[in-house]
């Protein structure tokens, strides 16, 4: 019980910490620029207090449950050597650490908002709720598909730059094709949906994986897999974009 | 009332969030593994506090960091505080915008440099460089690549060019970059993009530029308001590739003599 509070204490001093830096610049010009204070102040301060306990609770439920569990699976199945397991385990670990991300949930919604605002879609609950919740597995699908990319190369040795330039180049002609009002969302999916929970399960992963494989440098052939996790949401909502502006047209 | 209605919604769609996420770890362990979980309270409480945390999380995030987001991106768009923002043919006066880009530059900086995974990373790249990548050196250089891409992004924002301009450049000075690079810091590098925008950061800065784009005028929230995470994911790579560069230069000039 003491050892349990004392983790969840420290997990509350971690989100305090992330959160320090930005109440410190919004503080700093609220006084010194903008001169007043917040009308709605109570209610902010309450949200604030709000996203830390939850940041501090969601950390500390990982760290107590998911994180152990997780880590032994990559490690026991990277030992185990069935491809086929691997691979689907691979997908499965992309595809469930990216469908419960704070960070894309907050981001699909505003986006659905947005869309819906803007005409794009209807504007009911019904209709932003299913353009989130498409924008999510979207991404969703596209993270498990890097992570099965990302251990294939691991067991091949395929090279990475060559990947992530052959991606760059792909984001680059969807750009072209796809309509206008998705390319910003796409471009900000890559980056939203690797934090809290993908980065540590996918790490362990991959320096698991590539420890076990003969002739591999965990150093070089371990890392990589965040990078194709922000690069194949890009190409998969540029995709959606189009689809979907296919099926309205 | 209205309150626990939202909280009690929000946990429900948690819930179903968090659930196939579960289910599927324990159909590995015991279907693949073939071995029973090792604590079972232990893993049923945590998946509670995930739960728990996560509904709060989000209820927090409508009530504090999409509101300030936005009332920030309000207050500093406001005309008693940009004075003339818009020329009399009807262009966006960017420069009036002075006190978006500081705040930008000064958000992306503190968060990026209290970032605990990108400490990890930048852990990880002093071992693999023996040495001649420095910690520090590695967390500000990366810390300075995020304050100028979010405050780039909101001068696009302000501006209105478009985003995949910029994204394909950088993208191509990224692949110059990789081809001078030393090999070993090329992966790292690539996950560093990923990792420096954070569960707090990404919300926050996004409210910023959708109220950015809806209170400039000219400007449309779904047309300019996005794309401040890809400028913020993008430039902590050139960060480092730069800097790997910068330290192999180094390495060999004090080598040769």
């Amino acid at each position: 019980m003491q050892e349990a509070l004392k983790g969840l204490w420290g997990d509350l001093l971690g989100s305090l910490r992330d959160l320090a830096p930005i109440v410190l610049v919004i503080g700093v010009f609220q006084f010194f620029v903008l001169e007043e204070a917040p009308a709605s102040l109570a209610g902010l301060l309450g949200g604030t207090a709000l996203v830390v306990l939850g940041l501090t609770f969601f950390i500390y439920g990982l760290r107590l449950a998911l994180f152990p569990v997780g880590e032994s699976l990559a490690f026991s199945l990277a030992r185990k050597g069935s491809v086929f397991w691997l691979i689907l385990f691979a997908f499965v670990l992309g595809f469930g650490t990216t469908i419960a991300e704070p960070a894309l949930i907050a981001v699909t919604d505003e986006a659905a908002e947005i869309a819906a605002s803007a005409g794009v879609i209807a504007a009911t609950d019904e209709a932003r709720d299913w353009y989130a919740l498409g924008l999510r597995l979207t991404v969703a699908i596209s993270v498990g598909l890097a992570i099965l990319i990302g251990v294939l190369r691991i067991l091949t040795g395929w090279s990475l730059p060559l990947i992530i330039i052959t991606g760059y180049l792909l984001v680059i002609a969807m750009t072209g094709m796809a309509p206008a009002e998705i390319i910003g969302i796409a471009y900000d999916s890559g980056g939203v949906t690797t934090s809290t929970v993908t980065v540590p399960l996918v790490a362990a992963l991959g320096v698991g994986l590539a420890a076990s494989v003969s002739e591999r440098n965990p150093m070089v052939d371990g890392f990589g897999l965040i990078a194709l996790a922000s690069l194949t949401p890009i190409i998969f909502v540029l995709g959606y974009g189009m689809v979907v502006q296919w099926l309205l047209s | 009332m209205a309150f626990v209605l939202t909280a009690l919604q929000t946990i429900g769609t948690t819930i179903l969030d968090v659930l196939p996420v579960l289910a599927f770890l324990f159909a590995f362990q015991l279907l693949v593994i073939r071995r029973p979980l090792p604590d079972l309270r232990r893993v049923m409480i945590g998946a509670m506090c995930v739960i728990v945390g996560l509904a709060l999380f989000l209820l927090g995030l409508e009530q504090a960091l999409f509101p300030v987001g936005r009332l920030m991106a309000e207050q500093l768009t406001d005309p008693e505080l940009v004075g003339k923002a818009v020329a009399a043919d009807g262009t966006v006066l960017w420069q009036q915008f002075v006190w978006v880009y500081a705040f930008a530059f000064l958000i992306g900086f503190s968060t990026t440099i209290a970032e605990p995974s990108l400490l990890a990373v930048a852990i990880k790249a002093n071992e693999v460089s023996g040495g001649s990548v420095h910690v520090w050196g590695l967390r500000v250089a990366v810390a300075l690549g995020v304050a100028i891409g979010v405050a780039l992004g909101c001068y696009r924002i302000v501006t209105g060019t478009p985003l995949h301009y910029y994204i394909m450049a950088g993208y191509v000075l990224v692949v110059v970059q990789t081809a001078f690079a030393p090999k070993l810091i090329v992966p790292l590098a690539y996950d560093s993009g990923g990792v420096t925008t954070s569960t707090v950061t990404v919300p926050l800065v996004t409210a910023l530029g959708l109220g950015l784009a809806e209170n400039i005028p000219g400007r449309s929230a779904l047309l300019d308001g996005f794309g401040l995470v890809a400028f913020a994911s993008l430039f902590p790579i050139m960060a480092v590739l730069a800097y790997g560069q910068l330290a192999a230069l180094r390495e060999r000039g004090s080598g040769s003599e």
